[in-house]
C-alpha cells in the first residue's frame, strides 16, 4: 500500500511529533503557570516571545533556528561539543522545529486552564498542610488536566503539519528529516508523484482527525469529573 | 490562644486591628467589607500584612519587625471557606483524607470516624462535591479542616452561602465541634444571631478597625439610637433556665428572674441553661400589666436610659430583675405619649425570641 519511503516518512512524522510534544510539555506547563500566576516586569515581553512562532513566517522561525542551533550557531556548537546533541540536518532538528512551532499553542491552552482554576481551592490545600509542590501536583495539575491534554494534542497536530520551519532548518532528507509534509512536497515536485502525494495527504488527514477526536474525548471525560 | 495585631493597606482598603481570642468561639463580627475575611486570611497565612504580629499560643506565625513568616501549610490552622472550596476532582472520602495525609502521625488527635459521625456525612463518602447540596458541602469542608487536627479553626461565614433551612442544619454541628473537639474557633459572620449563639467573645470590626470587644451581650447591644449596630441587628442576650416543656402546645417555658419566657418549640431537657437573644425591634413596652394581648412573654423591668435624637426613634434600655439589660426600640412619639422616663417600671412584651441552646442538641432557632 505504501512504499518504503512513504512508510519512513509516516513513522518519522509520528516520532518527530511525539518527541516534540513530550519534550516541550513540561516546559510549556512551567511557562504557562508562570504566565498565569505570576506578575513580573517584562511579562508581556516573555508572553510575546512565546507567541512569536505563531505569528512569524515559519521560514523565519526555521532560519532563526538555523542561526541558533546550526553547526556554527551559538547554541548548536555548544550542544554538539558538550552534549553530542546535533540538530542540523537530523531528525532531532525536525523535532526541535516542530516543538518550537507547537509551543505557543500548547502554552495558550494550558495557561487558560490554569487561569480557570479558583486559586482558593489551592489555598485550601495549603491550609490543609500541602507544600506548594504538593498543591501543584495534587490540585493544580489535575484541575488543569483537560487544558494540558488539549494543548498537547494541538501541539502534536501542529508538529505533524509543520513544514516551513522544518525544511528551512533541516532540509528534506529522506529517512532523516523528510516528514509527511516534506514528502508530499517532494512528491508533488516529481513527475508521477501525484498518487503518492494523495495517499500521504489522506494519512495526514487521518492522523489529524484521530488526534482531534482523542483530545475531544479526553476533554469530555475530564470535564465530567472536574466540574465544581 | 490566638493574638493578632496586623496592619495592612490595599488599594481601596486599610486594616488595622488587634485582638486576642481564647478557648471556645471568638466571633469576628461586622458589616460586609469591614475586613473580617482579610483578618482570617492573614491568620491562615494567605494574606501577608504590612506589619504586626500573629501568634498562636507561644508559636509566632508572623512578626513583621523580626521578619518571621510561617507558610500557610506549616501553620496547622484549619480554614473553612464561605463556599467550601472542596477539591472537585476528588470524592468526599479523599477530600476528608487530604489534610490528614499531610498531618504528622503524632499530631493526629482527631479521628475520622468521630468527625464523620458528628457531621453526619458517612453516607456521602463516595460522592463528588458537584453532587452535594450546599449544606453537605459545607459539612464536608468543616470535616476536612478538622481532620488536620488544627490548633485553631477559622470559619469564614460558613453559613452565608446557605439558605435558612441549611443554616439550621449546620449550626448545631458547629456547636458540637466547639464542645466536643475543644478546638479554639475564630468565627467570622455578619449575622448577629450566629454570633450571639456561638461566641464567647465578640470582636466587632468596622472600616478595618476593632470598634468593640466583649461578650455578645455587651457587643451586640445598641449604644445609641443611631447605633453602629444596625437597628434590626441590635439584640439583648438574657440567661435563663428551662423550666417546663409543654408538648401539648409545643412550647417551652424558660425562667428568667424578670419573668417567664415562652419559646415556641420543644427544648429536650428541663433544668438546662440557655441563652436567649432578643432583638431590640421585637420588644414592645407597656405601662400596664396585661395578659389580654397575644404576646405571652412579659418581663418586668425599670427604665434606666432613654436615648433620643431628633429622628423618629428612641432607644429605651431597661434593667430587668436579676440585672440583665434589655433594649427596646420605640418611636419617639410613643415615648412622649406614654411619658416614659428613667425610673419608670414597665412591662416588656417580647414577640419573638431566638435561643442559644448550648449543650442542648437537636433544638432549632425559633421565632414565634
Amino acid at each position: 500500500m505504501f512504499s518504503a519511503e512513504e512508510w519512513t516518512a509516516i513513522l518519522l512524522s509520528l516520532k518527530v511529533g511525539s518527541i516534540a510534544t513530550i519534550a516541550t510539555l513540561p516546559v510549556a506547563v512551567a511557562v504557562a503557570w508562570v504566565l498565569a500566576r505570576r506578575d513580573f516586569p517584562g511579562k508581556s515581553i516573555v508572553d510575546g516571545i512565546v507567541h512569536l512562532p505563531l505569528v512569524l513566517p515559519p521560514v523565519v522561525t526555521g532560519y532563526g533556528l538555523l542561526l541558533l542551533f546550526g553547526r556554527r550557531g551559538v547554541l548548536g556548537a555548544f550542544l554538539a561539543d558538550h552534549l553530542g546533541l546535533v540538530f542540523s540536518f537530523r531528525w532531532t532538528g525536525a523535532a526541535l522545529a516542530a516543538g518550537v512551532m507547537g509551543f505557543p499553542l500548547m502554552v495558550r491552552a494550558i495557561r487558560l486552564s490554569f487561569e480557570a482554576i479558583d486559586t482558593r481551592v489551592e489555598q485550601a490545600a495549603a491550609t490543609l498542610g500541602a507544600a506548594p509542590l504538593w498543591v501543584f501536583a495534587t490540585v493544580t495539575v489535575p484541575l488543569a488536566l483537560r487544558g494540558i491534554v488539549a494543548g498537547a494534542v494541538l501541539a502534536f497536530a501542529k508538529a505533524l503539519g509543520e513544514f516551513g520551519a522544518t525544511i528551512t532548518f533541516v532540509s528534506n532528507i529522506p529517512g532523516q528529516t523528510q516528514t509527511i509534509p516534506s514528502a508530499i512536497y517532494a512528491l508533488t515536485q516529481t513527475p508521477g508523484g501525484e498518487a503518492g502525494a494523495l495517499k500521504l495527504s489522506l494519512v495526514a488527514v487521518a492522523i489529524a482527525l484521530a488526534a482531534l477526536v482523542a483530545s475531544e474525548l479526553s476533554v469530555r471525560r475530564a470535564r465530567g469529573g472536574a466540574t465544581a | 490562644m490566638i493574638s493578632v495585631a496586623v496592619k495592612l493597606a490595599r488599594r481601596d482598603f486599610a486594616l488595622d486591628v488587634a485582638f486576642e481570642g481564647g478557648a471556645g468561639v471568638t466571633g469576628l463580627f461586622g458589616p460586609s467589607g469591614c475586613g473580617k475575611t482579610t483578618v482570617i486570611r492573614a491568620i491562615a497565612g494567605l494574606e501577608r500584612p504590612d506589619s504586626g504580629r500573629i501568634a498562636l499560643g507561644d508559636r509566632v506565625l508572623y512578626d513583621g519587625a523580626a521578619g518571621v513568616w510561617v507558610a500557610p501549610h506549616r501553620r496547622r490552622i484549619g480554614l473553612v471557606f464561605q463556599d467550601a472550596q472542596l477539591f472537585p476532582h476528588l470524592d468526599v472520602a479523599t477530600n476528608l483524607a487530604y489534610g490528614r495525609f499531610f498531618t504528622p502521625k503524632a499530631a493526629r488527635r482527631i479521628e475520622t470516624a468521630a468527625v464523620v459521625e458528628v457531621l453526619g456525612i458517612g453516607h456521602l463518602m463516595r460522592r463528588r462535591p458537584a453532587t452535594l447540596s450546599g449544606g453537605e458541602r459545607q459539612r464536608v469542608a468543616i470535616g476536612r479542616a478538622l481532620l488536620t487536627s488544627p490548633d485553631l479553626l477559622l470559619m469564614d461565614e460558613p453559613l452565608a452561602a446557605l439558605d435558612d433551612q441549611r443554616k439550621l442544619e449546620i449550626l448545631p454541628f458547629v456547636e458540637r465541634l466547639r464542645d466536643e473537639f475543644a478546638i479554639p474557633i475564630v468565627y467570622v459572620s455578619h449575622s448577629v444571631e450566629e454570633v450571639a449563639r456561638l461566641a464567647a467573645t465578640v470582636v466587632r470590626l468596622e472600616h478595618g478597625r476593632v470598634s468593640r470587644v466583649g461578650t455578645p451581650a455587651q457587643v451586640l447591644a445598641p449604644t445609641a439610637v443611631a447605633s453602629s449596630i444596625g437597628r434590626f441587628e441590635a439584640i439583648s442576650v438574657l440567661a435563663g433556665t428551662v423550666a417546663r416543656i409543654d408538648p401539648g402546645y409545643g412550647v417551652t417555658f424558660v425562667d428568667h428572674p424578670a419573668g417567664r419566657i415562652v419559646v415556641p418549640g420543644l427544648l429536650p431537657t428541663a433544668g438546662g441553661d440557655v441563652r436567649v437573644a432578643i432583638r431590640a425591634t421585637e420588644v414592645t413596652l407597656s405601662l400596664a400589666r396585661t395578659d389580654r394581648v397575644s404576646v405571652r412573654t412579659a418581663l418586668a423591668g425599670r427604665v434606666i436610659r432613654v436615648d433620643t435624637d431628633h429622628g423618629a426613634l428612641a432607644l429605651v434600655t431597661l434593667e430587668l430583675a436579676g440585672g440583665d439589660r434589655l433594649h427596646a426600640y420605640a418611636t419617639r412619639l410613643a415615648v412622649d405619649d406614654l411619658g416614659l422616663d428613667v425610673g419608670d417600671e414597665v412591662q416588656a412584651l417580647i414577640k419573638s425570641v431566638s435561643i442559644d441552646e448550648r449543650g442542648i442538641p437537636g433544638l432549632r432557632l425559633v421565632a414565634e
